[in-house]
C-alpha cells in the first residue's frame, strides 16, 4: 500500500511539471500586457511602462521566465502579483475560505439530496417517484450553474426580494452575523449542490439498481430481514462504493463549476481570483491558482483510488 | 477663436456679463478641459469660485454603513502605483490631496488651507512657482500631524524612477521646497500656465513620510503600508482584500467638522455591470455603482423599479473615429503604417471630408448609447466657423458622395468610387464590445451609399489596447485604414492630451510604437504651435493656441468624433454623492450623504 502510494505520488511529479509547462506557455503566446492600463493613459510616461516590465522581468525569454518562476516555485515562492503588488499566494489564502465553504456547504447539500432520493428511486424503479426524480436529475444536470444562478437571482432577489445576491463580508455578531451568512450563501450553495446533487442522484440510483437485484439480496430478505436493515446494512452499503469514488473524483469539477458561481453571486473565492487576473493579465496569480487546480485534480484522482482499495477489498494495489 | 476674442470672455465674466459656467461651457465646446478653463480664470484674475459644498448633516456619523459596488474592485491602495481609476478611488477613500477637481473644475482645498492664488501672492505672476498653505490641523489616522515635510517626501518618492510610480510625470520636473512647517512652494523649470497639477486631483494624493520613508526606490513595494493605508480622509481603514472588498470606518478626528456623514464603507468588487446596475436601481442592496458600462435601454428598465437613479457627469472621454494618414497595406522596413508611407485614398482631403459626412452621430446616440454617450458638435463646429450657422454636426450622404465626385472619385461598376485605380475600400477596426460593432454598421451602410466598401474588424479588447509588440492587431501599430476607440481627456491640462498629433510622437517600429501620434499626422504649423504653447506665459495666448491646434485637427478630419462617453453612475435614490468628471469618483466623499 505504501509502494503505491509511493509511485502514485511520483508519477504525480512528471504531471505537475507538464501541466506547469503547458499552463506557462500558453499564458506566454496569449495576447495582453498588464500593464495595459498604463498604455492608454497619457499622463503615464512610456518607461513607467518600461520600467515596471523590466522589474517584473516580462521583458525575458519564456523559458528563462518559466525556469525562473520554476525555481521560486521549488522554494515555495508563488510568485508575486503584478496587478496587486502582493504575493500570490496570500491572495489565494485570503480568498480560500470562502470557496471551501461554499464548495463544501454545496458537496453536502448534494448528498442529502442524492442519497435519499436516489435510493428511494432506486427500491421502487419506474414508479412515479422514480419517474419524477429522474426527469428533474436530467434537468438538474442539463443547465449550467451560471444559467441557474441568474434564474435564481431574477426569482429570489429581484421578484421576490427575499434573498442578496452580493455575497460579501457580514459586520454583524452573534446570531445576526450567522443569519446574514446563510442568507446570501443560501443561492450559491443551492446553485452548486443541486448541480452536483442531480447528478449524483443518477449515480446513486444505477449504483444501487445494480446491488438490489443481486442473489445476497434476496437471500436477506428471505431470512426475514426487515426491508429497513436490508437496504441499510447490505445493499447501500456496497452500492456506495463506486459513488464515493465518483464523488472524489467530481471533486475537480466542482471547483470548475464553482468558478462561474462565485463570478456571478461575487464570492471572494479563488474562481474570481483567477477570472479577474485572467482579465488583468496578472501571470504569477493565475499560475498560482490554475496550479492549486491541477494539484487538486491530481490529490483526488489518488485519493479516489485509495478509497476505492480500502472500501472493496477485492481491489489490490500492485 | 483668437486670443482677443477669448479675453473680450473672460473681461464678460470679470464684470458678470458671462457667468463662469458659461465661460466653462464655451472653453469646453473649443477643445479645452474644464479645469484649464478655470485655471485661465483664476490667472485673469478673476477669483476662483468658492464652491458650495450641499452638505447637510449638522452632526458627525450616525449615516450608518455605505455600500459601494465597483465591479472592478480595487486591486491596490498606493496611489502612486494606481495602475487604473479603480484603484485611485480605492486610494481616495483614505488619502487626499492637497486640493481636488469639482464638476465644474474649480479647486477645491482639502488638505490645503487656500488655493494658490494671483491676489495673496501664492501664485507667482511670471508663472515660476505656486505656493501651498497646507491646514494646520491636519492628523494622519494614526495621529501622527501632517507637515510640509509629508509633501516633499511625496514629491521625491514618485519623481525617483526606481519606484516606477505613475504619478512621475506630475512631480519629476518640478522642484518642491519647505517654507515653513505648513508651506510649500512648487518651482517649475519655465513659465507653467498649468500648475495645479503636482498635489491636485488622482495623482496628488499624498502618503504619510513617516510610514514610507525607509521604503523608497527599488523597495517601494515591499511597503507594509501599501495594503493598510494610513491617510488623511474622512474614513479609516479597516480592511482590503485585492480585487474583492475595501473597508472603512468613521475618522473621528477628521479636519472637518461634522464629516464625515457614514459610519463605515463598505466598496465590494467583483461581478459585472448590469448586476450591479440591479443592486442599486432594482434591490436596493447598494447605495452607489460604479461606471455603468450598460446600454441605456437597460439601464432605464431598471430605473423604473425606484429605488435609484442614473447619474450621469460630463467628463472629457471621447469615442472617436481615427484616419490613417499612412498606407497600413505596404510593408517599409518591417513595419506596416510607416511614416514613409501616404495613404493611397484617404490622404486626399474630400475623402476625409466625406468620411466625416457619413458618421451619422445622430443615430449612434438614439440607437446605441443614448444617455451614456453624447452625439457632439464638438471638436467638430469650432464656433468661428459655423457660429452664423446651425450648431449640428452634419451627416449628409448627398454632400459626401458630391465632395468625392468633385475630387474625381467616380463610381464604377461594382459601386465602388475609384480613381486612377485606387479604389475606396477600407478596413475599419475597433474592440469587441457591442455598441461600437453596431456603430461599425451604421458607419458601414452610410458608406455604402456613398460607394465606399468598408470592412469590419472587430479585435479582444485585451489585445487591442495590448503594448504586445509582437501583435499586429494593437491600436498604436493601427495596421488598417480606419479605427474607432475611446480616448481620455481627464487630464486637467490639454498639453498632455494635445501631444497626441505632434510630429514627434509618432508611433513607429523605432519607438516600440509607445507613441502617441497614432493618426500619424503630421503637419508643421501644428507643430509650431505646439512648441510655442509650451513656453507660452500668457495663459490667455496659450489657451488661443490650444484652440487654434484643435481646429487645425478638426479642419483635417485627423479624427472624426463620434459621440461623447460621459461617467454614469447608478446611485440610490436618497444618496447624495458629489460626482465630479475631472477627478476620481471618490474625490468628495467627505460630502457623501443620505436623505433620512
Amino acid at each position: 500500500m505504501s509502494h503505491y502510494l509511493l509511485r502514485r505520488l511520483l508519477i504525480a511529479i512528471p504531471s505537475l511539471i507538464g501541466i506547469s509547462i503547458v499552463l506557462f506557455t500558453i499564458l506566454a503566446l496569449a495576447p495582453g500586457d498588464p500593464f495595459e492600463e498604463l498604455a492608454t493613459n497619457p499622463a503615464v510616461p512610456p518607461e513607467v511602462r518600461t520600467a515596471l516590465r523590466a522589474k517584473f522581468g516580462l521583458d525575458d525569454p519564456v523559458h528563462v521566465r518559466y525556469l525562473r518562476w520554476a525555481s521560486a516555485m521549488l522554494q515555495g515562492d508563488w510568485g508575486f502579483s503584478f496587478v496587486s503588488r502582493v504575493d500570490a499566494d496570500r491572495l489565494i489564502l485570503q480568498r480560500l475560505p470562502a470557496t471551501l465553504f461554499v464548495i463544501g456547504s454545496a458537496q453536502i447539500l448534494a448528498l442529502l439530496v442524492a442519497l435519499p432520493v436516489g435510493i428511494y428511486a432506486a427500491t421502487r424503479p419506474y414508479s412515479i417517484f422514480d419517474q419524477i426524480a429522474n426527469t428533474l436529475a436530467f434537468i438538474g444536470f442539463s443547465l449550467p450553474t451560471f444559467f441557474t444562478g441568474l434564474l435564481f437571482i431574477l426569482l429570489f432577489s429581484i421578484y421576490l426580494d427575499w434573498l442578496p445576491f452580493v455575497y460579501t463580508e457580514v459586520n454583524e455578531t452573534g446570531w445576526r452575523w450567522w443569519w446574514g451568512h446563510l442568507r446570501q450563501a443560501i443561492m450559491p450553495i443551492t446553485v452548486l449542490g443541486l448541480f452536483q446533487g442531480a447528478s449524483m442522484t443518477r449515480y446513486v440510483r444505477s449504483a444501487v439498481l445494480d446491488v438490489i437485484r443481486l442473489d445476497y439480496v434476496t437471500t436477506a430478505r428471505s431470512k426475514g430481514l426487515a426491508e429497513r436493515i436490508v437496504i441499510g446494512k447490505h445493499v447501500v452499503r456496497n452500492a456506495l462504493i463506486p459513488v464515493v469514488t465518483l464523488v472524489a473524483l467530481q471533486m475537480p469539477a466542482v471547483f470548475g463549476g464553482a468558478i462561474v458561481t462565485e463570478q456571478i453571486f461575487r464570492i471572494p473565492g479563488i474562481g474570481s481570483l483567477l477570472i479577474s487576473s485572467i482579465l488583468a493579465n496578472d501571470t504569477p496569480v493565475i499560475m498560482a491558482v490554475t496550479f492549486v487546480f491541477a494539484c487538486l485534480v491530481i490529490l483526488f484522482n489518488l485519493i479516489a483510488d485509495v478509497l476505492y482499495g480500502w472500501l472493496d477489498p477485492r481491489i489490490s494495489y500492485r | 477663436m483668437d486670443e482677443r476674442e477669448l479675453r473680450g470672455l473672460i473681461e464678460d465674466v470679470k464684470v458678470g456679463k458671462l457667468s463662469r459656467r458659461g465661460f466653462v461651457g464655451i472653453m469646453t465646446a473649443v477643445g479645452l478641459t474644464a479645469p484649464m478653463a478655470t485655471q485661465l480664470l483664476a490667472l485673469s484674475g478673476v477669483a476662483h469660485a468658492q464652491p458650495k459644498s450641499g452638505y447637510k448633516p449638522t452632526k458627525r456619523g450616525g449615516g450608518g454603513a455605505l455600500k459601494v459596488l465597483w465591479w472592478q474592485g480595487p486591486t491596490l491602495l498606493n496611489p502612486h502605483f494606481a495602475v487604473g481609476t479603480k484603484d485611485q478611488d480605492g486610494s481616495r477613500v483614505f488619502y487626499e490631496p492637497l486640493a481636488g477637481w469639482d464638476a465644474d473644475g474649480n479647486l477645491v482645498p482639502f488638505l490645503a488651507e487656500s488655493v494658490p492664488n494671483l491676489e495673496d501672492g501664492t501664485l507667482a505672476k511670471d508663472g515660476m512657482s505656486a505656493t501651498w498653505k497646507l491646514k494646520k490641523d491636519v492628523q494622519w489616522h494614526d495621529g501622527k500631524p501632517f507637515t510640509a515635510d509629508d509633501c516633499i517626501f511625496n514629491w521625491e518618492y514618485a519623481r525617483d524612477p526606481a519606484t516606477a510610480s505613475v504619478t512621475i510625470a506630475s512631480y519629476k520636473d518640478v522642484e518642491v521646497e519647505k517654507v515653513d512647517s505648513h508651506t510649500i512652494k512648487v518651482k517649475f523649470k519655465k513659465p507653467t500656465p498649468f500648475w495645479a497639477d503636482a498635489f491636485v486631483g488622482a495623482r496628488g494624493m499624498q502618503i504619510p513620510k513617516h510610514l514610507f520613508e525607509d521604503y523608497r526606490g527599488g523597495k517601494s513595494r515591499e511597503a507594509p503600508t501599501n495594503l493598510k493605508p494610513v491617510g488623511t480622509g474622512a474614513y479609516k481603514f479597516v480592511d482590503f482584500k485585492p480585487g474583492d472588498l475595501v473597508r472603512g470606518e468613521l475618522n473621528p478626528n477628521y479636519h472637518e467638522s461634522n464629516k464625515p456623514y457614514f459610519d463605515s464603507i463598505e466598496m465590494k468588487g467583483g461581478g459585472d455591470a448590469i448586476s450591479a446596475a440591479r443592486a442599486v436601481l432594482q434591490t436596493g442592496e447598494y447605495d452607489f455603482a460604479w461606471n455603468m458600462q450598460v446600454e441605456d435601454v437597460i439601464l432605464k428598465r431598471l430605473e423604473e423599479g425606484g429605488k435609484g437613479r442614473v447619474l450621469v457627469t460630463p467628463g472629457g472621454n471621447i469615442e472617436h473615429i481615427q484616419l490613417n494618414n499612412t498606407d497600413p497595406w505596404t510593408e517599409v522596413d518591417g513595419e506596416r503604417s510607416s511614416i514613409k508611407t501616404k495613404h493611397p485614398s484617404l490622404s486626399d482631403p474630400a475623402v476625409r471630408q466625406a468620411m466625416a459626412l457619413l458618421v451619422d452621430r445622430k443615430s449612434v446616440e438614439d440607437h446605441i448609447y443614448g444617455r451614456t454617450g453624447i452625439a457632439t458638435a464638438n471638436f467638430l463646429n469650432n464656433p468661428e466657423r459655423f457660429r452664423s450657422k446651425t450648431t449640428k454636426f452634419e451627416f449628409n450622404i448627398e454632400k459626401a458622395n458630391q465632395i468625392l465626385e468633385a475630387a474625381g472619385w467616380k463610381k464604377g461598376s461594382d459601386g465602388i468610387r475609384a480613381k486612377d485605380g485606387t479604389k475606396l475600400k477600407f478596413v475599419y477596426q475597433t474592440s469587441i464590445n457591442a455598441p461600437r460593432q453596431k456603430t461599425q454598421a451604421i458607419v458601414k451602410q452610410a458608406c455604402q451609399k456613398a460607394g465606399i466598401d468598408i470592412e469590419i474588424k472587430s479585435v479582444t479588447a485585451s489585445v487591442f489596447f495590448s503594448s504586445d509588440v509582437a501583435n499586429p492587431d494593437t491600436y498604436t501599430k493601427f495596421y488598417t485604414d480606419i479605427q474607432m476607440y475611446t480616448t481620455t481627456m481627464t487630464q486637467p491640462d490639454p498639453e498632455l492630451f494635445m501631444n497626441q498629433f505632434t510630429s514627434w510622437e509618432v508611433a513607429t517600429k523605432e519607438n516600440k510604437w509607445q507613441g502617441r501620434n497614432i493618426t500619424r499626422w503630421r503637419n508643421e504649423e501644428y507643430d509650431k504651435l505646439f512648441r510655442a504653447a509650451q513656453g507660452e506665459l500668457d495663459p490667455v495666448k496659450r489657451a488661443s493656441m490650444f484652440i487654434k491646434m484643435n481646429e487645425l485637427v478638426v479642419n483635417n478630419q485627423v479624427v472624426i468624433p463620434v459621440v461623447y462617453r460621459p461617467a454614469v453612475q447608478a446611485v440610490s435614490q436618497k444618496l447624495h454623492a458629489d460626482i465630479s468628471g475631472w477627478d476620481n469618483n471618490t474625490w468628495n466623499l467627505r460630502d457623501w450623504y443620505r436623505d433620512a
